[in-house]
């Protein structure tokens, strides 16, 4: 059993005076799809963004516990927030192509704006991350084309590239498709299925299907908390918890 | 079955539509006709005598205004290289890093103050601070006048446009592993970029009719300025100069040089729109 990608040990998180996290402790592991539900509110969202160090961005927003990367406390005092973000990457919920890039340069962002200029090595990249968000076909003939001009679901790919294109480690994915149509999403959880052989992901999800579809691993978050965290299966078939199974019966969130 | 719109409500949104219909119309009226007047008046001087001569000696007919073109072109020119960096940068530090501490606060309120000076004291300023300790009138003067003019404007309508630029955008640069001035640098003022040209292009259309504080730092001259240490002549003087004399001829002349000035700043404004127009394209 490989060692895991993240060891997440009693972090908590407040904005300002309210305590937004409490004590969560979990792990997530290499190569798997660990899906974070939750009613809203429940803190999910501030969760994820603790793992890549965008929590402490919003004014008065701060953190405490150990948050280990492969070993190491992506809070500890020597660490750069930016290189941590090289190497955890985010898509978000709205997909946000950057307006005055085209879709070449929204791709080779991370790449080009941080030293990369040889042409070839980022025409390479730019493909390879285009294919691996099964957007490439679609785009190889007009990628000098804003990236705005593209469908919602493309857009949202788009921005999947684009943080591939870093080649991070891990790929934190905040409700990526709750403002896609049904035809968008099932593209994309396909697509997470199949990048979970190459990168660890952290989906947040607010529909409990799509976790059952899509991760190995699940946890559920209520008020701050982490209630259960296991294997998909058993959350979802066999849950431990009463409040797990409420919230996955549907009685309440 | 939905009632129909009762009378009472009909005429209360027709009259009101009207209204606004009135509005409008009046507006663009004014605009126009404004225009149209210039347009109208200024025509009939416009010759290429107008462009390329200099003034005649006072009381004889003909000559142009070239001089005061050129004044006017290297005025606003030394205004804008004053006022747009400092407009700029500072519009950046009140939006990116000072939307809610005491330097920004005081950025803000400084800039207000500044906007709210009389033009003619900004001239007594330049003339206190430029003119006295050189001892003659110049291009310099007028230029700094009107840079320090075009501050406020520059500052709080660049701070505008970068706030406009989402926070997604900045969240979703910061997630790729940016550091915070390259969000910045290249990917949040990019985006703000063709609003902020359309802010300094405003400020430059504003200050470009400025008469008060040129008359006494940039002051006037009958024959061409060299360089940037002699006094020159400009267009809004010049009309000043000319509307107020008793010969029909300069009458004639400053409606031209109203026109000018007026194609001068709608030409900066569509150029720069292009420019911009293009980049994004391309």
């Amino acid at each position: 059993m490989s060692k895991p990608v993240f060891e997440i040990e009693k972090l908590n998180a407040w904005f300002g005076e309210r305590h937004v996290l409490k004590d969560i402790t979990l792990k997530i592991e290499a190569q798997q799809v660990t899906a974070i539900i939750g009613p809203s509110g429940c803190g999910k969202s501030t969760f994820i963004r603790c793992l890549n160090r965008l929590h402490e961005v919003v004014p008065g927003a701060r953190v405490s516990g150990t948050v280990l990367l492969d070993g190491t406390d992506i809070n500890g005092p020597t660490v750069d927030p930016v290189s941590i973000r090289q190497r955890v990457g985010m898509v978000f919920q709205k997909p946000n192509p950057f307006p005055t890039m085209s879709v070449y340069d929204n791709v080779g962002a991370g790449l080009r704006l941080n030293g990369m200029r040889r042409r070839a090595v980022l025409d390479e990249r730019v493909e390879k991350a285009l294919k691996q968000s099964v957007l490439w076909d679609e785009v190889k003939d007009v990628l000098h084309k804003s990236g705005g001009s593209l469908s919602g679901g493309q857009q949202q790919r788009l921005c999947i590239a684009r943080a591939l294109a870093v080649e991070p480690e891990v790929l934190l994915l905040d409700e990526p498709c709750s403002a896609l149509d049904p035809i968008a999403t099932a593209r994309i959880e396909e697509l997470l299925l199949d990048l979970k052989k190459a990168y660890t992901i952290v989906i947040v999800t607010h529909n409990m299907q799509q976790a059952a579809r899509v991760s190995d691993v699940t946890g559920f978050f209520l008020l701050g908390e982490l209630i259960e965290f296991g294997e998909t299966k058993q959350i979802f078939t066999n849950p431990k918890d009463r409040r797990t199974e409420d919230y996955i019966t549907g009685r309440f969130g | 079955m939905t009632p129909a719109l009762s009378l009472p409500r009909k005429l209360t949104n027709a009259f009101m539509l009207s209204l606004t219909g009135v509005c409008t119309a009046l507006v663009l009226g004014v605009l126009f006709f404004i225009l149209g007047y210039i347009a109208y008046h200024g025509i009939s001087a416009l010759d290429w005598d107008f462009f390329t001569k200099l003034p005649k000696p006072v009381g004889e007919k003909g000559g142009g205004m070239a001089n005061a073109i050129v004044g006017t072109v290297k005025l606003l020119g030394l205004a804008s290289l004053i006022g747009v960096p400092i407009g700029f940068f500072g519009g950046v530090y009140l939006s990116e890093y000072g939307r809610k501490n005491t330097l920004g606060f005081l950025i803000r309120y400084a800039a207000d103050l500044l906007n709210g000076i009389p033009s003619i004291v900004m001239g007594i300023f330049a003339y206190t601070i430029v003119v006295l300790p050189m001892k003659h009138f110049s291009t310099l003067a007028g230029g700094v006048a009107l840079g320090v003019m075009m501050i406020p404007i520059a500052v709080r309508s660049t701070e505008e446009f970068l706030k406009l630029v989402p926070a997604s955008i900045r969240e979703a640069a910061l997630a790729l592993g940016l550091a915070e001035w390259k969000v910045i640098s290249f990917v949040v003022i990019p985006t703000a970029l063709r609003g902020i040209v359309t802010g300094v292009m405003l400020d430059l259309a504003r200050v470009a009719g400025e008469t008060a504080p040129l008359l006494f730092t940039a002051f006037s001259n009958r024959f061409w300025s060299r360089g940037w240490l002699e006094p020159t002549a400009s267009l809004p003087v010049m009309i000043y100069t000319y509307a107020i004399a008793p010969y029909e001829d300069w009458h004639r002349q400053a409606w031209a040089a109203g026109l000018v000035l007026l194609i001068l700043v709608l030409g900066a404004n569509l150029l720069s729109r292009l420019i911009l127009h293009r980049q994004l394209k391309g």
